[in-house]
Formats: structure tokens, C-alpha cells, sequence
């Protein structure tokens, strides 16, 4: 279980919540209402205030990047160091099978991240963070420039490593999406959470 | 040691380059003949001050006074390096870190210059120690600037993907890695390319400084080799300093990239 209580950052919170292993839960929200500072605070990249625990043990037992493999943030647009897909990757060979879930070709190692489409980024940021089995993941608009085709490929896939265990909060701004993947939304609202009933 | 001694006529004869230089500005309207007058206003004024300050000092030739006016150089080559900054630490860091890595770097070179290869006597005789910090201070100066100034941009501009990789778990150390492999890359490229060049494509200030006051070329070489020698170590260290320094302030404890910290 992952719980956060008095969580502050900036305007966001004082906030608290909990996800359940193999939950997933929407976040709602404006843009600009604070979703994306929310989830940096949880993956531990900005400092905040507040307690967040995994499974009963605080975050600051373990290391940041401990920490962080555990509770893995995929940004809406994701950042790249090399040029080279695969280098991207800690092990290349665990992330294919993923990679193939997500209707990405597998030769795809040799690619140049500068020459894939946003869609194809997208999904390969997606397969590296999911690739490091996080017990929660934070996943910011995952779909949002993707085909419906693999927007289901997506989903099917994020949905089984919520049946595997990992808790999952998922910002999304498509009404249907929110219903169709979670269990129960929360909506951010001038720096504030609160539960809304599913749409 | 014999030598053309300059008068005052000289030096104005040659102050009409800078003033034909000023003109061309005015005629082609670059709009920079204000800040070459001024520059060259600023370095006739402090270098002639710089010429009345060192002959006391040698007069004197005392150490207390050799350190303080040490201590002033690295104090003025640390603002230098702030204000040639295009991001800059918050707080203290903005002006300590730089003057603190070189007050390490050009200290500590300098004394071993002293004690070791060249042994004046006395060893902090402020004919040898002070243009000997100054030359390894003017050279420190720019590794650290240009150092700093590539880290700070870097991990701005790259913001995206060091951050990519802590989300991923990985250190603060492999994270940075690039950002500081081109900022110390940055620092050295100058005194590298110095070294390679220097004796084909230009013969360095102090060696033919001493020619034409009369020292045999051989022995002049002689010292320029040792300076060479001193300016590379110094900016290495100096700039291993400052952006190793800089890139541990830009991350915290928690592995994470801490540009709240630049201004």
C-alpha cells in the first residue's frame, strides 16, 4: 500500500491519499492545478513536505534512487540522454517483450530517439519505467498522443501489471479513459485532492 | 640587461591603433567605440596603478603584504568569474564557490612553484610569487568560468533527461556524467589548445617578455615551459574543483537535480 498524508509542495496540499496494490486511480484536474507537482513530490524529485510511505516504510529509508524505482514517474513528455532507443534501457532484453506489447517494432533498439514520433516516444518511455517492475507508477497523460489502437495496447498492458500488484495513478483528461482504466478518480483542485464519484 | 626603454610618445604613437579601431566603429556604425575607449581607458589606468602597486611591493618585499595583495587578485579573478556567469548559484554560492575553488587551485600551484622548481630567496619574494599567481590566476580564472558556465547551462538544457534518469532510478553521479564530461572538457579545451599551438602559431606573452628585455631566448623557453606546466595544473584542479563542487550543490542527498539553487 502507498500512502501519503500532509503532503505539501509549493501551493499544492497540505494533501493525503492511498492506493492500494493493484489499484489504479484517475487524477483529474485542470491543467495547471498542480497533478504534475503532485507527482514529482511522490517520486521524490522535488523536495516537499509530508510522509509517504510504500508498504509501511517511509521514503526516506530508502535511498532516492531506491526510491524511486520503486514509485516510477512517466512524465508526459519524456526526457532522453543518448540518441540511441536502447540505450535508454538498463536491460534490453527484460524491456522487449514490452516494447512488442506496445506495438513497437523490435528492432526499434537501433533506432534514433530524435527520428521516432511522439507516439513511438512516448510508448518507449512507457516500457522503460514499466520495465523496472515498480510497485507504484505514476504515469502522466501515458495515451495522449497515441492511436486508439495503441491507446488499448497501453491500457491492456498497464492494466496487467495492476493485476501483478504494482498500484497505479494515472492522469488523464479523457472522461471516458478515466472510467474505462480506474476504479475511482481523484480530482485536483487549486492545490487540493479530493474523491470524485466515477464518471 | 639592455633593452628599448619606451617613453610616453611611444605609447600614444601606438594608442592610434586603438583609436583608428574606435573610428572604424563609428564609420561602419557597430556602435562599439564606446566600450573599446573604455576598455582601453580601464586597462591604461589599471595597469599603470598595478605598475606603482608592484614596484612598493618589491620595494617592501614583505610577505604580509605579498599575501594581501594576493588575496585581492583572487578576490577581484572571483567576481570575474560571477559576472561571466550566465546562471549563477543562489546565495553565497554565487561568488564562494568560484573564488573558493581557485583560491585552492592557484594557492596551492603557486606555493609549489615557489618552494619547488624556481626557490626564490625568499620564497615568497614578491617578484616571482605575484606574477606568478598571475598568470596562473588569469588562466584558473577562465577553466572555471567557462567550466561553471557549461555545467549550469547544461543541466538547464538538459533538464528533461537527467531527470529522466533519476526517475529511473539511476545516481546523481551517472546522471551527471555528461553534463560535467563537456563542462571540464570546456575548462581544459583552452590551455589544451594553448599547449598544442603555442611556439608555431604564437609565442607566448611572458617568454617574449623576457626576450626583448634581454634574456637568452633558450632560457626564457625555459620558463615558459614551466609556466605551461603551472597554468595546466592549475586550471585542472581549479575546475575539477569548482564544477565537481558545482554539480554536488546541484543535487542533493536525495539524488535529486536541484535547479531551484541557480538564480
Amino acid at each position: 500500500m502507498f500512502e501519503v498524508s500532509g503532503l505539501q509542495r509549493l501551493t499544492l496540499g497540505p494533501l493525503g491519499f492511498s492506493l492500494q496494490s493493484g489499484e489504479v486511480v484517475a487524477l483529474r484536474g485542470a491543467s495547471g492545478s498542480g497533478k504534475t507537482v503532485l507527482m514529482r513530490a511522490l517520486a521524490d524529485l522535488d523536495p516537499c513536505e509530508g510522509q509517504v510511505t510504500l508498504d509501511g516504510v517511509d521514503r526516506y529509508d530508502f535511498s532516492g534512487p531506491d526510491w524511486r524505482k520503486a514509485v516510477s514517474w512517466v512524465p508526459a513528455e519524456a526526457g532522453w540522454w543518448t540518441d540511441r532507443v536502447a540505450d535508454h534501457f538498463q536491460d534490453w532484453s527484460l524491456a522487449l517483450p514490452l516494447i512488442e506489447e506496445l506495438g513497437l517494432a523490435p528492432d526499434c533498439a537501433d533506432w534514433s530517439v530524435s527520428r521516432a514520433s511522439t507516439g513511438e516516444r512516448q510508448r518507449l518511455a512507457l516500457a522503460r519505467a514499466l520495465a523496472l517492475k515498480p510497485s507504484v507508477l505514476l504515469l502522466d497523460e501515458p495515451t495522449s498522443g497515441l492511436d486508439s489502437q495503441s491507446v488499448a495496447q497501453a491500457e491492456s498492458l498497464i492494466a496487467r501489471l495492476a493485476l501483478a500488484g504494482a498500484a497505479v495513478l494515472w492522469t488523464t483528461h479523457d472522461d471516458t479513459q478515466a472510467a474505462r482504466v480506474a476504479g475511482r478518480s481523484l480530482l485536483m483542485d487549486a492545490g487540493q485532492l479530493r474523491e470524485v464519484p466515477a464518471t | 640587461m639592455n633593452y628599448v626603454q619606451l617613453d610616453y610618445v611611444d605609447l600614444a604613437l601606438a594608442s592610434l591603433l586603438v583609436l583608428a579601431n574606435a573610428g572604424l566603429s563609428l564609420a561602419l556604425n557597430l556602435g562599439l567605440a564606446k566600450r573599446i575607449l573604455i576598455a582601453t581607458a580601464r586597462m591604461v589606468v589599471q595597469l599603470s596603478l598595478v605598475g606603482l602597486v608592484l614596484k612598493s611591493l618589491f620595494a617592501i618585499a614583505s610577505p604580509w603584504w605579498t599575501a594581501l595583495a594576493a588575496l585581492a587578485m583572487i578576490l577581484f579573478a572571483g567576481r570575474e568569474i560571477m559576472a561571466r556567469q550566465e546562471k549563477n548559484f543562489a546565495g553565497l554560492w554565487a561568488y564562494s564557490l568560484g573564488t573558493g575553488s581557485m583560491l585552492f587551485a592557484a594557492a596551492l600551484v603557486t606555493i609549489f612553484a615557489l618552494t619547488g622548481p624556481v626557490s626564490p630567496d625568499p620564497w615568497y619574494d614578491p617578484r616571482y610569487a605575484l606574477p606568478l599567481l598571475g598568470m596562473i590566476l588569469g588562466n584558473t580564472m577562465t577553466g572555471i568560468s567557462l567550466g561553471l558556465h557549461t555545467l549550469t547551462t547544461g543541466l538547464v538544457r538538459e533538464r528533461a533527461g537527467v531527470e529522466a534518469q533519476l526517475a529511473l532510478g539511476r545516481s546523481r553521479a551517472d546522471a551527471f556524467r555528461p553534463a560535467i564530461q563537456a563542462a571540464l572538457t570546456s575548462a581544459l579545451m583552452p590551455i589544451v589548445n594553448a599547449m598544442a599551438a603555442t611556439g608555431l602559431v604564437a609565442l607566448p606573452g611572458m617568454m617574449t617578455g623576457q626576450i626583448l628585455a634581454g634574456v637568452d631566448p633558450v632560457e626564457a623557453v625555459k620558463y615558459q615551459i614551466l609556466i605551461m606546466f603551472l597554468i595546466a595544473g592549475g586550471t585542472s584542479l581549479g575546475a575539477v574543483v569548482a564544477v565537481m563542487g558545482g554539480a554536488r550543490r546541484l543535487s542533493d542527498s536525495r539524488h535529486r537535480l536541484r535547479l531551484d539553487r541557480l538564480t
